[in-house]
């Protein structure tokens, strides 16, 4: 995982050519935290200088400033490995690649030692890997010093024997017993190549050359497709490791092939034959005409002239051939500053010199009414001024009107300017007016695709705050208060000497009585029980049949009442 | 001057609650029982007020229902009083035990409701 992120970019970059479709997004804040992730040293330092070697690669290869500090106990575990005796050579091949990275302090007699040791190792070598690690740190130790002599006298024999394990489709076997060939043993066999081209102390036999060239065409024959485009080289190879993904293969085969390129310079080679397939009479090509076509792309077209005055009867065919060149090259840039300017034609009131491609960490601040100005002079390899595919964004209106702390990046970059770079700047402080009502609002943040399916945040729930309640006390004491009333209703009841005389004597009005004061009694019993746990359908059905009966028995009393009363009025 | 103003509204007064009083004490005694009935009631409903003065209307519901069912009680008895006071020529068809049924049916009405009410 570690590996396939490493070269993910580089991959991506080199496919993007010939794999016009495929989609290329930037790097952004999301890959360096999810590598960060990736990479966390336990106790400060990683597991292995592999891992360490990933670690590192993966950090300068995304742009990330905040890398773990691992330098002490990587470049003592690095010294450990280099000076041990006893370490295996891709331990060696390792460290020496960690050692790239953070330049350690190593004594020339220690690169002597472990150079020695590699040469031995190489000599030995029967398997890619042993040519791969041996090949890969005297590169490196070429790349760290130059006091020690890492020239390669049999080269020719070390690529013939590397050379070797190929197979006829342009993938390469990992030692010669073992029949299976793979993607990954390709770019790995190429890179070493590369390294035994770049060592050799004398010509590599050109045939050599060419016939790896052809094996290239032919692993370029076995690319696969996505369906968005994106081309890979597909891994079928379970070995020892376990399987390698697609990705780490295509990174394998883009190293190996990049190296390769890299020691292989080529010139202009012109093939003339007569018709019949012979080799032609002595002539010359040339040069007729070289013009740009497009923006940065160069073609030439030559034409062919026979050096011996009697040929000229002869015609060619073909005489025009259009070539197109791209061209590359290194731009410096220099006299850059950035400056926060009042008006346009205003004193600067910060200006800052930048140190263009090197670390730079300024800190700004500005307003709306402010401009800023970014200026740096970039130059082509032949003393002209270039100038880059890119641009500058306007920006106010793209902030929504966010005040905060900005961080400013710098991209410059060309197609044809090899050494292009993202450079962060440093930061500004932006201190921008409120946002007009009709302006645009913000575009949501876009969700961090590795946290999509992570735990969202935790709802916690907030119920109301219970109503102040009075003490327990307080109320009893009042429930008591409220009897007091009654008591002295009743006491004056006594004063006032009322009694129940009037109550019916003989049976059956007695009886109708009682059961009118019972009635009334059970209608209250039933709105007690309907506050504590009946419901009003319930409790309305109940009181019509108590109804029923209390009108009943209520007529019978009160009309007997009735009647006493006007018996003895009458009377 | 003043004092014998003061002496003078004090006497008016005890002489004008005492023809209350004696004029009072010829009230029938059922009338009386009204009345004391509407006191009681009256009372209880203050000391409810007190307590929500004292302590909050947080259970609002509940205290609207105790105090409107000792003031909606108080202002039936005092209807019965209208209805069964002989002196009183507008009713003197309807006969007390009428009156006194209209009562009761008034009062259990009532508290149905408030029983809904009281939460």
């Amino acid at each position: 995982m570690a590996r396939n992120l490493e070269f993910l970019v580089v991959a991506l970059l080199v496919f993007a050519s010939s794999c016009e479709s495929a989609i290329f997004n930037p790097v952004s804040e999301s890959h360096r935290s999810a590598a960060l992730e990736l990479f966390s040293p336990a106790d400060g330092s990683f597991g292995s200088l592999e891992e360490t070697y990933e670690a590192l690669k993966t950090c300068e290869v995304l742009g990330i400033e905040k890398k773990p500090d691992i330098r002490i106990s990587a470049c003592a575990s690095v010294v450990d490995t280099l000076l041990s005796t006893s370490t295996a050579v891709k331990d060696l091949f390792h460290a020496l690649r960690v050692n790239g990275i953070l330049k350690c302090e190593l004594n020339d007699e220690a690169f002597a030692g472990i150079e020695s040791r590699l040469k031995d190792s190489l000599n030995n070598a029967n398997s890619l890997l042993d040519f791969y690690y041996s090949i890969g740190g005297l590169v490196l130790i070429k790349d760290q010093t130059s006091a020690v002599d890492v020239l390669l006298t049999d080269a020719d024999k070390i690529s013939r024997s590397i050379k070797a394990l190929s197979q006829s489709d342009g993938r390469w076997r990992l030692n010669s017993n073992n029949p299976e060939s793979s993607n990954d043993a390709a770019g790995k066999a190429l890179e070493a190549l590369a390294g035994v081209i770049s060592l050799a102390s004398s010509e590599i036999d050109q045939s050599l050359i060419a016939t790896l060239k052809n094996d290239i065409a032919k692993l370029f024959d076995g690319v696969a497709r996505y369906d968005d485009g994106t081309c890979y080289f597909d891994e079928k190879l379970v070995d020892a490791r376990g399987h390698q993904g697609p990705l780490s293969a295509s990174a394998s085969v883009v190293r190996g092939i990049t190296a390769f390129a890299e020691v292989t310079t080529e010139s202009l080679n012109v093939r003339v034959s007569t018709v019949l397939g012979s080799s032609a009479p002595p002539l010359t090509v040339k040069l007729m005409q070289t013009f740009i076509s497009g923006s940065k792309d160069a073609s030439i077209i030559d034409q062919i002239v026979f050096d011996d005055p009697e040929q000229k009867k002869n015609y060619a065919t073909g005489g025009r051939t259009k070539v197109p060149i791209h061209v590359t090259g290194a731009i410096t840039i220099d006299s850059a500053e950035i400056a926060i300017l009042d008006s346009d034609i205003g004193s600067p009131e910060t200006q800052k010199k930048l140190d263009l491609p090197g670390e730079n960490a300024v800190a700004l601040s500005a307003n709306h009414l402010q401009k800023l100005m970014l200026s740096f002079r970039l130059t082509t390899p032949s003393g002209h001024a270039f100038k880059p595919h890119q641009d500058f964004l306007g920006l106010v209106e793209k902030f929504y009107y966010l005040s905060g702390k900005y961080d400013i990046q710098l991209t410059v970059g060309d197609s044809v300017m090899e050494n292009s770079f993202l450079q962060p700047l440093g930061h500004i402080e932006l201190d921008l007016p409120d946002a007009p009502e009709k302006a645009a609002r913000p575009p949501p943040q876009p969700v961090d695709p590795y946290s999509r399916y992570g735990p969202k945040a935790e709802i916690t729930h907030i119920f109301r705050a219970p109503e102040k309640r009075p003490p327990r006390e307080l109320s009893l004491a009042f429930l008591g208060l409220v009897f007091l009333p009654l008591f002295g209703f009743l006491a004056g009841l006594f004063y006032l000497r009322a009694n129940l005389k009037n109550l019916p004597k003989s049976t059956v009005p007695a009886t109708f009585a009682i059961l009118f004061h019972l009635g009334i009694a059970a209608v209250l019993a039933l709105y007690a029980l309907f506050w504590f746990k009946l419901d009003l359908f319930t409790t309305l059905k109940a009181l019509g049949l108590l109804g029923m009966f209390l009108m009943f028995v209520g007529h019978k009393t009160l009309s007997h009442l009735a009647s006493t009363s006007a018996k003895l009025k009458s009377a | 001057m003043g004092r014998s103003t003061t002496t003078t509204t004090t006497k008016d007064a005890q002489a004008l609650f005492h023809s209350l009083r004696t004029a009072y004490v010829a009230t029938p005694t059922n009338l009386k029982i009204i009345d004391l009935y509407i006191v009681f009631a009256i009372v209880t409903a203050l000391i409810q007020g007190v307590y929500m003065a004292l302590v909050g209307s947080f259970p609002f519901n509940s205290f609207l229902s105790g105090v409107l069912s000792c003031v909606g009680t108080a202002v039936l008895a005092v209807c019965l009083r209208i209805q069964v006071n002989k002196e009183n020529k507008e009713f003197k068809d309807l006969p007390p035990e009428r009156a006194f049924a209209d009562f009761v049916l008034c009062n259990l009405v009532l508290h149905l409701v408030i029983m809904n009410f009281l939460g």
